[in-house]
């Protein structure tokens, strides 16, 4: 068992408030990394993460050298192997976590009970947190991934209002970690099939949402079509730019009135919120976007780092206007935080 | 098992309960009529999707289940899937104290909470292979019913790798198929309230509301918090081949059609009464005009329906 790890920092305040940031690929990494980010999080290239898209991720190799980079600079490194293990099959899984934890990270990111198990009995040093996939809403559900398999940590579905968080932070013997910036499922995470029901694939077994590889846009007139398998999942007059037709965030007909029914095409942003947050008890933010290129990691992390530490010294919050760049559709949202959004 | 007896069908039909938010007297008289004229092994009663719903059967609950008891009928009784407030829990809490109850565990929570007695899992904890499906079996799980993206290859790997062998193994046969389930209220959007207001309009729709496309495709149902095919799940010609996978517990979801009539069917298929294209025909009349999907079982997209012929 290894037992390498980020080197403390120096000025590190325990049950201060981590930056824990999204790193697709090595190059997405090291700017996590120069960024400011407390943590970064990745996953290897294939099925056993939730971000299984072509083009990211990380061989063993990739992450040795990640680890290295990060643990240079003070940022902890944690791997995702959080998708659901196909039946009679979880050697890929095993491997993965046997992998990361000869390579010493930090922490793995697990959903899966029968991974768990097999975690906490092959690897008892290695640091287990509970992915968002696994959909532990409660304190009861939370206490027992702890028993059970010792899970430090839990990444809170986004289903849960600052109030409901600041409760459960007071029931748990475990760190939260909440999302705070990003793309937004308006669904219990780990419980949504959508994605199968249109296209086959789904975030639980495949690792990936609303696959590119069932996205196509028509024309159709002036209008632009958006389409996810065989189904229309938005119309765009011409001019504007059509959406990635994620299948939550369309526009939809109930009762003969069409509408953004689940979700609009917007990104969740806490910022607003740290203060609240940090009053809650919450012990980590985490940036969503490990399919979202380099620049999108910089600048997303360095805007957090500067709140994050205005945060710290009591100072308001400032003004972060480069983030409404990388905002999609160009609209924020304090999502399921406020309970307005229900 | 001791002194099971092989001859005998070793397969259960289950009767899921109602996701929808009937009228109270409607509830009750439903399951009343299953009791005394259905031919279902399990009854799971109780409300899965809201917890503001659950104040309106409380007052039915407890004649429905003697009444399903006294029919010979297994009763389980379902609990919350998305628990979100220490309120929530703890109602859960009081009912699963009665040690002569059963229950069914649709949060790992209410899973642990049961842990040591006999329970089942419900559809909404990710069972999705053997290494859960044991560690949830030696709790105490003597059922797990599985989630319905899986396909039957999964299903056979997962007759094959059960190391608790008397835990039975059920998957959804009939009826529009939960997907996703959210803290926000679809039913109250589409009407413009807040779910904290939202009158219980998706007590309007007891089959849950289509919701279609811009191109006015049918595409998915909601109910309240829920999410749902709009197509109807059909397993009738695969039930074969579920029974060759060691699948013993066969769920219909109730809908608003006639369910005793829905069972019947099952039930011949189940005995090899009756030839699949008489029971999809005699499904056809009983259903009306809905789309069917078996399309998660052949691997393929759950919208899909796959002719048995083309397997």
């Amino acid at each position: 068992m290894a037992t390498t790890g980020a080197k403390a920092k120096p000025e590190t305040i325990l049950g201060d408030l981590e930056l824990i940031c999204p790193a697709g690929t090595p190059a997405a990494l090291r700017a996590a990394v120069d960024a400011g980010a407390e943590a970064v999080y990745l996953g290897f290239r294939d099925e056993t993460n939730a971000r299984n898209f072509p083009g990211l991720n990380f061989s063993p190799e990739e992450l040795a050298d990640g680890l290295e980079y990060a643990h240079a600079r003070y940022c902890m490194v944690f791997v995702a192997i959080n998708t659901f293990p196909r039946a009679g099959a979880p050697e890929a899984w095993h491997r993965a976590i046997d992998c990361a934890a000869d390579l010493g990270v930090d922490a793995v990111i697990l959903a899966d009970i029968g991974i768990l198990d097999y975690a906490a009995r092959q690897h008892p040093d290695l640091r287990l947190h509970l992915s968002v996939q696994a959909s532990a809403s409660n304190a009861e559900a939370i206490r027992f991934y702890h028993e059970a398999f010792g899970v430090r940590r839990v990444v809170l579905p986004r289903v849960l209002t600052v109030e409901d968080i600041a409760e459960l932070n007071s029931q748990i013997p475990v760190e939260t970690e909440v999302f705070a910036f990003g793309g937004m499922c308006p669904m219990a995470e780990g419980r949504c099939l959508l994605s199968s029901y249109v296209t086959g694939k789904s975030p639980n077994i495949t690792g990936v949402c609303s696959p590119a590889s069932h996205v196509r846009y028509e024309e159709r007139g002036s209008e632009m079509v958006s389409r996810l398998g065989d189904f229309t999942i938005n119309i765009f007059q011409q001019s504007d730019a059509a959406g990635y037709p994620t299948l939550c965030k369309g526009r939809f007909v109930a009762d003969g009135r069409a509408s953004y029914l689940f979700e609009a095409p917007t990104s969740l942003n806490v910022l607003p919120l740290l203060p609240e947050l940090m009053a809650a008890g919450v012990s980590a933010l985490k940036i969503e976007g490990r399919q979202r290129g380099r620049a999108y990691t910089a600048q997303v992390v360095a805007a957090f780092r500067a709140a994050i530490d205005a945060c710290r010294r009591g100072e308001p919050i400032p003004e972060m206007p480069q983030l409404a760049d990388v905002t999609e559709g160009q609209r924020e949202t304090s999502g399921a935080y406020r309970r307005a959004w229900r | 098992m001791t002194n099971r007896k092989a001859a005998k069908s070793t397969t259960s039909l289950a009767l899921g309960p109602t996701l929808f938010h009937w009228d109270a007297e409607r509830w009750r008289d439903f399951y009343f009529r299953i009791a005394d004229e259905a031919d279902i092994e399990t009854v799971y009663l109780g409300e899965v999707v809201c917890a503001k719903r659950r104040p309106f059967i409380l007052p039915h609950i407890a004649a429905v289940h003697e009444r399903l008891k006294k029919a010979g009928k297994d009763v389980v009784l379902s609990t919350l899937a998305l628990i979100m407030t220490a309120e929530e829990m703890d109602e859960i809490k009081q009912t699963t104290v009665d040690a002569d109850l059963t229950f069914e565990a649709n949060d790992i929570s209410t899973a642990s909470l049961l842990a040591g007695r006999r329970h089942v899992i419900g559809p909404f904890v990710n069972a999705y292979n053997g290494g859960t499906i044991n560690y949830l079996a030696k709790r105490g799980a003597y059922r797990i019913s599985l989630p319905a993206e899986l396909s039957l290859d999964t299903l056979e790997a997962l007759g094959q790798t059960k190391a608790v062998k008397d835990v039975s193994l059920e998957v959804q046969v009939f009826g529009r198929l939960p997907l996703a389930i959210s803290a926000r209220c679809y039913h109250a959007r589409a009407h413009d309230l807040h779910k904290d207001g939202c009158q219980f309009v998706c007590g309007n729709d007891p089959d849950g509301l289509t919701i279609e496309t811009l191109d006015d495709e049918p595409f998915l149902a909601i109910n309240g918090t829920q999410t749902l095919s709009d197509t109807y799940c059909s397993l009738l010609a695969e039930l074969p081949a579920l029974k060759a996978a060691g699948i013993d517990s066969f769920r219909l979801w109730p809908h608003s059609c006639d369910m005793v009539q829905v069972a019947a069917l099952f039930r011949s298929a189940l005995d090899d009464a009756m030839a699949v294209e008489e029971a999809e025909a005699r499904l056809d009349e009983i259903i009306g005009d809905v789309p069917l999907a078996n399309g998660y079982l052949h691997g393929q997209e759950g919208r899909l329906w796959v002719e048995a012929a083309a397997e």
